[in-house]
C-alpha cells in the first residue's frame, strides 16, 4: 500500500496525543515544556503533509513561521521557569500552588 | 539534488523509509514522555532531540528540504541546547515518584481518549488522493513566496523576536523593579 496523507496524519495525531499525555501526566515543569514542543512539532508535520498533498507551498511558509515563534516562546518560557526556580527552589508543579483556592 | 529526487521517486524505498522514520519518531516521543528506566529530564531532552531529527527525515520524505534543514538547525541545535542549558543550570534531581492522584490521572486519560477519538473521526473523512503529488519544497520557491506574498508576516516575526529578546533580558535580571 502506498504511503499517503493518511499515514502522515496518523503519525502527527499520535505525536500530538503523546504530547498531551505528557503535559497532563508529568509533574516536572521542564518535561511538560518538552511535551508542549512535541505537540507543536505534531502540528508542523500535519501542515507539511497537507502542503505536500494539496500542492500548495503556503503550508510550509506557515511551518517556517511556527518554528520561529516556537523558538521565541522557548526562550521566554525558559526564562520564566528560571525566575520561578530562583524564587521557589523547585520545578515541580505540585509545589507551585499559591494560586490554588 | 538530482540523486535525492531520483531516490525519493522510487516509491517502495520511500515507503520503507517512511515506516522507519515514523516508528523512530513515535518510539522516541514515547520515551520523552514516559521513560520506564529513567525520570531524569536530561534523558527526556536527549530523546526529544532524536524525535526531532527523525521528524526532519519525515520532512525530507515530504520533499520539504528547506524545512528539514531548519528543523535540525533551530530545534535540535538552538532550542535543545537552551533546554539542556537550563536543566544543567537548575541542577534538577531525579523526579521523585510521588503518589499520583487518582482523580487527576482519570481526568487526564479521559481527555486524551476524547482527543484521540476526535482525531480518528477526522482521519476517517480524509480521502486518498488520486494523483501523485508534485510539490517541491525547495529553498528557492519557499524564499520567493516568503519575500513576496508573506513579507508583512516576515517583518512582524522579526519584531516578535526582538520583543522576545527584550523580554528574556528583563526576566533574567536579578531584581525586578
Amino acid at each position: 500500500m502506498n504511503v499517503g496523507l493518511h499515514h502522515y496524519l496518523f503519525v502527527s495525531f499520535m505525536l500530538f496525543s503523546l504530547g498531551l499525555l505528557g503535559v497532563i501526566m508529568r509533574r516536572n515543569l521542564l518535561v511538560i515544556y518538552m511535551s508542549l514542543e512535541l505537540m507543536l512539532n505534531a502540528a508542523n508535520l500535519a501542515l507539511v503533509s497537507f502542503s505536500r498533498f494539496n500542492n500548495k507551498l503556503d503550508g510550509q511558509v506557515l511551518v517556517f513561521f511556527i518554528i520561529t515563534v516556537a523558538a521565541a516562546e522557548v526562550a521566554v518560557g525558559l526564562a520564566l521557569i528560571v525566575a520561578l526556580y530562583r524564587k521557589r527552589q523547585s520545578a515541580h508543579v505540585e509545589d507551585l500552588t499559591s494560586m490554588k483556592l | 539534488m538530482e540523486q535525492i529526487n531520483n531516490l525519493l521517486s522510487a516509491s517502495n524505498v520511500t515507503d520503507v523509509l517512511f515506516y522507519v522514520f515514523a516508528a523512530l519518531t513515535l518510539l522516541c516521543a514515547v520515551l520523552v514522555v514516559a521513560n520506564p528506566f529513567s525520570r531524569n529530564p536530561v534523558t527526556s531532552a536527549m530523546f526529544l532531540v532524536l524525535t526531532i531529527i527523525s521528524m526532519s527525515g519525515l520532512f525530507l520524505l515530504l520533499h520539504a528540504f528547506f524545512l528539514a534543514a531548519v528543523q535540525i538547525l533551530v530545534y535540535a541545535g538552538a532550542v535543545m541546547v537552551l533546554f539542556l542549558f537550563v536543566i544543567m543550570l537548575l541542577d534538577l534531581k531525579e523526579e521523585q515518584r510521588r503518589r499520583i492522584k487518582f482523580f487527576g490521572l482519570a481526568a487526564g486519560l479521559v481527555s486524551v481518549g476524547i482527543v484521540v477519538s476526535i482525531f480518528l473521526k477526522a482521519l476517517a473523512t480524509v480521502k486518498p488522493n488520486a494523483a501523485e503529488p508534485t510539490l517541491e519544497g525547495e529553498t528557492y520557491a519557499l524564499g520567493k513566496l516568503l519575500f513576496t506574498q508573506y513579507t508583512l508576516p516576515f517583518e512582524i516575526v522579526s519584531v516578535l523576536l526582538l520583543v522576545a529578546m527584550v523580554g528574556v533580558i528583563l526576566l533574567s535580571k536579578k531584581k525586578l523593579e
